[in-house]
Parts: C-alpha cells; sequence; structure tokens
C-alpha cells in the first residue's frame, strides 16, 4: 500500500516567482517525515507539490520530477485528479464539509470513485474513523453535521475522510496548528499508529513535535525574503536535533532564529 | 455628557433621524393612499375582485377583477425564473471556477453593465429582434409538444406570455448572476481544497462544497430576480399582445401581467377606472412587498449561518 | 488491502486523456452540424440552430469523452460544457441588444437629432429630435437627485452613525422593502396622492417624486456601506480633540468616505434614467420642448422611445427614431457607470481595507 517518494530537482513557481528551487528528497514508505523551517521557506508549497495541489491556486506551476513509486507525478498523461486520490492530505485547519453530516464526511471520497453498497460503506466508515481514534465519540452522532464537532475531533474527522480512500501517501499541512494541546497530542498518537499503514509526510512549526512524531527530518530554509526557499538536509530526526551537519540547521533547532 | 447637548448635535441628529423616519413615512403612504384608492373603486365593483375575468371599470354595473392579471404574472415569471435561475447559476460558476481569470473578471465586469439596461431598451429589442425570431422556435413548440396544449400554436405573432417570459429571463438574468457571483466567490478556499485532496474532478468540487455554501445565497438571489420580474412593465407592455381571459396555450396571444395592464390601460382611463388601476397596483405591491420580504429573510438567516461557521 | 471493494481502484494514475483542442473541435462540429441541418430543414430562426448546436455539443462531448475518459471525467466536462452554453445563451441575446441598437440606433442620430424636438414633425414622418425628451430627463433626474441624496446620506447617516434600537431596525428593514417597490406602484402612489387626491396636474416634478422613491433606497444603501468602511480609529481621534460629534461626521466621516458615496449616487442616477413607468402615470409625455419641470406634461427618454414605438403604426422612420433614443440613453446610463467606477477608484477609501 505505502509506496515511497523520490522527489528530484523540483522548483515551484508562483506567477514568475521562484518559490522552492531545486529540490531533491527520498521519503520512505511506512514512515513519517517532517518538514520544519521558519514560515516562509517553502516548506508547505514543496508538500503541496507532492499531491499536485500546488498548480490549483492561481499562477502555481511546478518543474521538475516526483516519483511515485515507479510513476512520476508529472509525467505526461498523468491526470492530477488521481494523483490526489492516491496522495491524500490532512489541512492546516479542519475542513470538514460543513453541510455533510460526520458518515457523509468519510464517505465523501469514496462516493466520488465508485459505487458501494451501503453495508460495505458502513464498513469502511467505521473502519476508517477507528483508525482516526473517533470511532468511539461519535458513533452514536453519525447523522449529525460534521461541523458540530470540537476543532480536535473535526481534524480527526478529516484525517478519517483521507484515510478512508485508502491512500499510498498522508500528507499532512501543520495539522494541528490549530488545536489545543490535548487534540494535539491525540493526533500524534494517531500519527504514530497511522505509520504502520502509510507513508506519511508532516509540516510543522513545532520542533518538539517533529522531534517527537518523526523517522526523519528534513529541514528548509531561504537565504533572504524573495529568495526562493530551499532544502538544507535530510536526515534520521534523531540526528537533526541531536548533531545535524549544517550550522544553519543547529542554529534553527536551537532558536537562533526563524 | 450625553452626545446631543450641543445645538449643533441636536440640529443634526434631528436632520439624520428625520429622514430616518421619512423613509418610514413614505413606505406607510405608499400603503395607506393605494388602498384608499383602491377601496374606492372596489366599492364600486359589482363582480369579485380576485375571481373575475374581466375589466371593464366604466361599465354599468362595473365590472373588473384581477384573475387574469394574476395568471399571467405567475406564468411569465415562473417561465422567466425557470430560465433564468439554472443560466444564472451557469454564469456565476463560470466567472468564478470556470473561466480563465481575466475573461472571468471582464465578464463579470460586462454583466454588471448590462443590469443597468433600462427595461424600455429591452422592451423595444423584445417586440423588433426577438419576437421575430421566435416563430422558428414556436413551430418546434407546436410539432412536437402542441399535443400538450400547453405548446399550442396558432402561428399568431410570437407576442405571447411564452416570449414575455423569456424576455424577462434576460432581464433578470444580470441581477442573480451578480448576487450569485458574489456567494460563489465567498465560498471558504479551504472547502474547495478539502474536496480536491480526496481526488473530485472540478464539477465534483462544485457540487460538494461551492453549491452547498451558496445554496441559500442562490434562492435569495432568485427572489431577487422574481421581485423584478413580477414588477417589470414596460417590456412586457411592448411584447405582449394583450387580452382579458386565460387562455393554456403559453404560445397564442393573450393574456396580461398586473404592471403591463395599468401601463396599457392607464392613458384611455376614467377616473374609476384609475382607481381600478390602483387596486391592482396594490396587489401587485403586496405581493412584490412578500417576495423582497422572503429574500431579505433568507439572506439575513445566511448571514448568521457563516457567522457562527466562520 | 484487505478490503475486496479496493481491488476496483485504479491501478495507474494515468487516465486517457482528449486532447486540450478537443473541446473546440466538438465546439465548432456542433455548431456547423446545427448550422447545416437548420439550412437543410429550411429553419429561419437563429434560435433554432443556436439551440441544436448546444445540445449537440453537450451530448458531444459527453459521449466523446465517456468513451475515452470514463464516466467521471465524462460528467465534468458535460459540467464544462453545459456552463459554457449556459454563458453562451446569455451573452448572445444580450450582446445582440447592445449590437441592434447601435446599429440601427446609429443611424438618424446626429446633431440635428439631439438639438430638435418633435414639434410639428407627425409620428410618421422622419426628422424631428429628442431635445426635449433630454431636458425631462435632465431636469426630472436633477430634481430627483436633489430630493434623494440628502434625504438619502442622511438616513444613512442615522444608521450608521447614530442608529441603535428599535426605529433603526425599523429603518433598515423598510429601506430594504423599499428597494423591491416596482417602479409602476411608485408611479400609482405618486398619481394618487399628488394628483388624484391633492389634485396637481402632470409635470416632470411629480416624476421626479415616484423617481426619488426608486432612488432613496439604493443611496441609502451604497452610502451606509460607505460609512461602515471608515475606520472607528478617525471618529474616536475627532471626539478626542473635543471636536462634536455633528462637526466629526461632517469634517471626517463623510469627507473620508465621499467617493463612495458619489459613486452610489451615480450608480443610482442611471439606475432611474431609464425608469419609463412612473413617467408615464404622471409626467404624460409631450412632443414640444417644456422647460418648465413644475407644470404641464414633459417628455423624457425612456418616455420618448416608448411614444415614437407605441404611436409610429409601424413607420420606419419612428422606429429609427426610437433605437436612435434607445442608443443616446444607453450611452448615457453606460458614462454614468463608467465614471462612477472612475470616481470609485480614483477616491477608493484609505482605510487600509
Amino acid at each position: 500500500m505505502a509506496k515511497r517518494i523520490d522527489v528530484s530537482g523540483l522548483n515551484a513557481y508562483y506567477g514568475s516567482f521562484l518559490a522552492i528551487e531545486d529540490i531533491s528528497m527520498t521519503v520512505e514508505p511506512r514512515s513519517v517525515t517532517a518538514f520544519i523551517g521558519p514560515s516562509g521557506c517553502g516548506k508547505s508549497t514543496f508538500l503541496r507539490t507532492l499531491n499536485r495541489m500546488h498548480e490549483v491556486t492561481p499562477g502555481g506551476r511546478v518543474d521538475g520530477k516526483v516519483m511515485l513509486d515507479d510513476e512520476n507525478l508529472y509525467g505526461a498523461g498523468i491526470d492530477p485528479v488521481a494523483v490526489r486520490r492516491e496522495v491524500g492530505m490532512v489541512f492546516q485547519r479542519p475542513n470538514p464539509f460543513p453541510t455533510m453530516s460526520v458518515y457523509d464526511n468519510v464517505a465523501a471520497g469514496l462516493r466520488l470513485n465508485g459505487k458501494y453498497k451501503k453495508s460495505e460503506l458502513d464498513d469502511i466508515v467505521e473502519k476508517s474513523l477507528r483508525g482516526a481514534n473517533l470511532w468511539n465519540e461519535v458513533k452514536d452522532r453519525l447523522n449529525k453535521p460534521g461541523s458540530g464537532l470540537s476543532g480536535g475531533q473535526q481534524q480527526r474527522l478529516c484525517i478519517a475522510r483521507a484515510i478512508a480512500v485508502e491512500p499510498n501517501v498522508l500528507l499532512m499541512d501543520e495539522p494541528c496548528s490549530a488545536l489545543d494541546p490535548i487534540s494535539t497530542l491525540a493526533i500524534e498518537d494517531l500519527i504514530g499508529e497511522l505509520k504502520e499503514r502509510f507513508t506519511i509526510v508532516i509540516v510543522t512549526h513545532n520542533m518538539q513535535q517533529a522531534a517527537r512524531v518523526s523517522d526523519r527530518t528534513a529541514f528548509f530554509n531561504l537565504a533572504a525574503v524573495g529568495r526562493p526557499g530551499k532544502l538544507i538536509e535530510i536526515d534520521d530526526t534523531e540526528r537533526i536535533f541531536s548533531n545535524p551537519s549544517v550550522q544553519a540547521t543547529e542554529d534553527y533547532i536551537s532558536g537562533r532564529f526563524g | 455628557m450625553r452626545g446631543a447637548t450641543r445645538p449643533g448635535d441636536r440640529i443634526f441628529l434631528g436632520l439624520a433621524r428625520g429622514s430616518g423616519i421619512f423613509v418610514l413615512v413614505v413606505m406607510a403612504a405608499i400603503a395607506a393612499f393605494l388602498t384608499y384608492r383602491a377601496s374606492k373603486a372596489i366599492g364600486e365593483n359589482e363582480a369579485n375582485f380576485f375571481t373575475t375575468f374581466e375589466w371593464n371599470p366604466t361599465g354599468v354595473p362595473a365590472e373588473f377583477g384581477i384573475a387574469v392579471l394574476a395568471f399571467g404574472t405567475v406564468v411569465s415569471s415562473v417561465i422567466a425564473m425557470v430560465i433564468a435561475v439554472p443560466v444564472s447559476v451557469g454564469i456565476a460558476l463560470f466567472i468564478t471556477h470556470y473561466a480563465p481569470r481575466r475573461l472571468g473578471g471582464t465578464i463579470a465586469y460586462v454583466i454588471d453593465l448590462l443590469a443597468a439596461v433600462p427595461s424600455i431598451v429591452y422592451g423595444l429589442w423584445g417586440v423588433l429582434v426577438l419576437v421575430p425570431q421566435m416563430d422558428g422556435l414556436y413551430g418546434w413548440l407546436d410539432d412536437h409538444l402542441g399535443w400538450t396544449g400547453v405548446f399550442d400554436w396558432d402561428e399568431g405573432p410570437a407576442r405571447s406570455l411564452f416570449t414575455v417570459g423569456v424576455l424577462l429571463a434576460l432581464m433578470i438574468l444580470p441581477i442573480i448572476t451578480n448576487v450569485t457571483r458574489e456567494v460563489f466567490r465567498q465560498v471558504p478556499r479551504m472547502h474547495e481544497e478539502a474536496a480536491l485532496a480526496l481526488g473530485a474532478t472540478r464539477w465534483e468540487v462544485v457540487r460538494m462544497s461551492v453549491l452547498p455554501f451558496g445554496r441559500s445565497g442562490i434562492i435569495s438571489a432568485s427572489m431577487l430576480g422574481l421581485g423584478r420580474a413580477l414588477g417589470e412593465t414596460m417590456a412586457v407592455a411592448m411584447v405582449l399582445s394583450p387580452s382579458f381571459d386565460i387562455n393554456l396555450s403559453l404560445l397564442n396571444a393573450g393574456g396580461g401581467t398586473f404592471a403591463q395592464n395599468i401601463a396599457s390601460k392607464f392613458n384611455e382611463a376614467t377616473p374609476i377606472g384609475r382607481d381600478a388601476l390602483i387596486a391592482s397596483g396594490l396587489v401587485l405591491f403586496v405581493i412584490t412587498l412578500l417576495v423582497n420580504g422572503a429574500a431579505r429573510l433568507i439572506i439575513a438567516r445566511r448571514k448568521e449561518y457563516s457567522g457562527a461557521n466562520a | 488491502m484487505s478490503n475486496a471493494t479496493l481491488s476496483s481502484k485504479p491501478s495507474s494514475l494515468r487516465g486517457a486523456t482528449l486532447p486540450g483542442w478537443s473541446t473546440w473541435a466538438i465546439a465548432a462540429g456542433s455548431a456547423a452540424v446545427g448550422y447545416a441541418v437548420s439550412a437543410a430543414a429550411g429553419l429561419h430562426s437563429d434560435i433554432q440552430w443556436a439551440l441544436i448546436a448546444a445540445v449537440l455539443f453537450v451530448a458531444g462531448s459527453y459521449g466523446i469523452s465517456a468513451k475515452v475518459e470514463g464516466r467521471r471525467q465524462a460528467k465534468d466536462r458535460t459540467a464544462t460544457s453545459m456552463v459554457w452554453v449556459a454563458f453562451l445563451l446569455a451573452v448572445t441575446p444580450l450582446a445582440s441588444l447592445i449590437w441592434e441598437t447601435a446599429k440601427r440606433g446609429v443611424k438618424v442620430l446626429d446633431g440635428y437629432f439631439l438639438t430638435h424636438s418633435m414639434g410639428v414633425v407627425a409620428d410618421a414622418e422622419p426628422g424631428g429630435g429628442i431635445y426635449h425628451a433630454i431636458l425631462g430627463t435632465l431636469e426630472q433626474v436633477g430634481l430627483a437627485t436633489l430630493i434623494s441624496v440628502p434625504v438619502g446620506v442622511l438616513t444613512a447617516v442615522y444608521l450608521v452613525e447614530y442608529g441603535r434600537g428599535r426605529l433603526a431596525q425599523a429603518v433598515t428593514f423598510f429601506v430594504d422593502v423599499m428597494t423591491g417597490i416596482p417602479s409602476i406602484v411608485a408611479g400609482l402612489f405618486v398619481l394618487s396622492l399628488w394628483i388624484l387626491i391633492l389634485g396637481m396636474g402632470e409635470s416632470g416634478f411629480a416624476g421626479s417624486l415616484a423617481l426619488s422613491i426608486l432612488m432613496i433606497p439604493v443611496v441609502v444603501r451604497s452610502t451606509e456601506e460607505m460609512l461602515k468602511l471608515v475606520p472607528n480609529e478617525l471618529r474616536e481621534a475627532s471626539l478626542a480633540l473635543g471636536v462634536p460629534k455633528w462637526r466629526t461626521i461632517l469634517k471626517v466621516v463623510l469627507p473620508t468616505s465621499i467617493g463612495g458615496i458619489v459613486t452610489g449616487v451615480m450608480l443610482a442616477i442611471a439606475r432611474v434614467t431609464g425608469e419609463t413607468a412612473p413617467v408615464l402615470l404622471v409626467v404624460w409625455g409631450t412632443d414640444f420642448i417644456n422647460a418648465n419641470p413644475f407644470q404641464d406634461p414633459q417628455e423624457s427618454l425612456p418616455m420618448y422611445i416608448y411614444l415614437q414605438w407605441a404611436n409610429s403604426g409601424g413607420s420606419g422612420a419612428a422606429y429609427d427614431r426610437a433605437w436612435a433614443a434607445a442608443l443616446t440613453l444607453i450611452a448615457f446610463i453606460m458614462i454614468l457607470n463608467l465614471l462612477a467606477r472612475v470616481v470609485a477608484r480614483w477616491k477608493a477609501p484609505k482605510t487600509g481595507r
């Protein structure tokens, strides 16, 4: 199920502005990779190039290669809609469909992709909600609107929605930044469980979080405002936080800037 | 230390509040004087005002009723809505979600300008350009749907309620499009991205995120358009070839609407005739008040709804 | 995964995709076939071949896409083509409206036309002009503006700067309601009060009264929006200097938002300039120049168009004049609209919003 991501020579633009420059990295299957770095360094932009969401932004443009196992996401004839189905995404702010019930939110992606029997749908919805550690909290209110849940529950609902379609990769763009500490902890626990099944990439502002949840950590930085963001280094999380090979990484981690 | 202690403040507040009260007085006066004149006419009326198929206020005895006008007004407005609402939603989607950005902006601008074209010009265009063009379409409808009776056509000029409906649709398109477009533009980006990230096509994004969010906006925009269609006068007066009976076929000339009837009959009206027309105008006034009130209510509700979610 | 239903999942990210030009090809094909069918069947209305082409286009793009790309993509394409068709369906007649008015209007539109009245020109004869109508329109709309702007702006000031409680709520609600009054009802009101009850005669001023009823709510709404954009800090800064509230409003709040208010007023003027129905009821219309808006019937541009059309008995000369007047009216309204936008941009509220 989980697939390897292999990025090489990737540039992303907003109009004529080069936002990230020449990024190459490998993300192993069934692992959690965290992206850290100061604001504006392009880590979220880079994340969005991994499921072709970047080009949805007006003026968004990408060149370079992103291999998902042996298929280039930016190759000719690739359907971006199919890519997004294979590479799921969870956003900074929880965004359940406001007019849909909890159940319908989880089933939304499945319904797009084909016909399911009611019983099949029921099974997948329950499995996904259990997978997101939300089942026990919402099993009695599956038909209530998803927007009635608390922020942390909504975010787990969004995770359930993303994993219901069984993607190969799960991208998370600062999934906890809008949540309280207890909800954050619940999500972090969940990430630990999900990595058994998915390749996970998470952008975070919180370095303790990166240290707690990730196996590998990538540090992004930019030379100055208006210059493109770059990948400074990627290594095992332990090594990044104890003994990074680049001085800038150490400065950032020890709080000297950013 | 109250605000309005100085003379300047007191006078200014008085003026401002006075203007506000003036607006209320005008509204009350409209209702009162229309009712007063209408009651005079209805007092002379020997027939039931609501059910009579005749407009003969000068006859002995005077007999007039609004049944035909109510029928024509409702039918032409319904035709207009059936055409205009889906097309307007389509254009609004085109502007916000389908057209290239530049083109979308230009079109929005042009549609804005079109909303300002006066109804008299629509009327002139309708009767001199649109009516001759409708013949072919009428022939089709008669050939294929004539058996229903609704689309039966005697090959007369196409100055019927159906053409009126089409013309009204064109006239209310810009307003419905503009309001709907604004609502669609406010759809939070994150709802659309939620659908996109699940692997939704553009249409699926529209169906899952844009339309549910915009539903009440579409409804209230349609009501505003309906209010316009109900009260439209000159374009209908110019295009419709009126008669005082109810014709089940929409393609044959005949019928009438409240506003059209007032404009067409006004010139030759006697004093009681004028009062009779004012009575029918009062009914139109009440109907448009109800429709517009409902539209405002929906908009107000939506504000609360989106406020709670923000 | 273990779930059986997931085996249906596409193994590849690659979907068969129609090339980018296919949409245009289908569109061109549909238009051609539609045109050919109508030519062959001898259909003589443009509406018919356009509808045939539209149906062919939607059905064609669904069919071809369903075959090549699959059902979901086909649905997406159908939606896209329907949106395009909706756009074209609406824009074509609207473009025709402008085009026909321009084409037919320029025939007799010249200096003579603008500077002469209908005077002794018989309805069906060529000649004459719209001078009396332009004069009437300017006077009626001018007077209506003089009435509506102070009332409208003051009401908006009341709602934004003072309005709390029941009265303000009622005013807000009724201003909304007033926006939706059909113009003919406004005309009927002036007719019943001013002419039938007070016994005044038909005049340009009676028309101005009716137009004011239509104009006031528009001015209130737009002014309200603009006043709300003025940041509270500005008001507080002025009040803190000991400036009385009324002077704060006159010297700080209104000047800050003047651009937007002027824009709103211009749009309101543009809206009522084209009104015919109230003028028909209370101003009557005349073929002669009447410069006095307070006595005797006057003409106005929209009224002129209506009378030329209605009284001509199908004479070409009268239709030409009607189109020329329509073109003048549209040009006037469009220029007002454009000017309003220029003012709005030039005097955009300096509020940092």
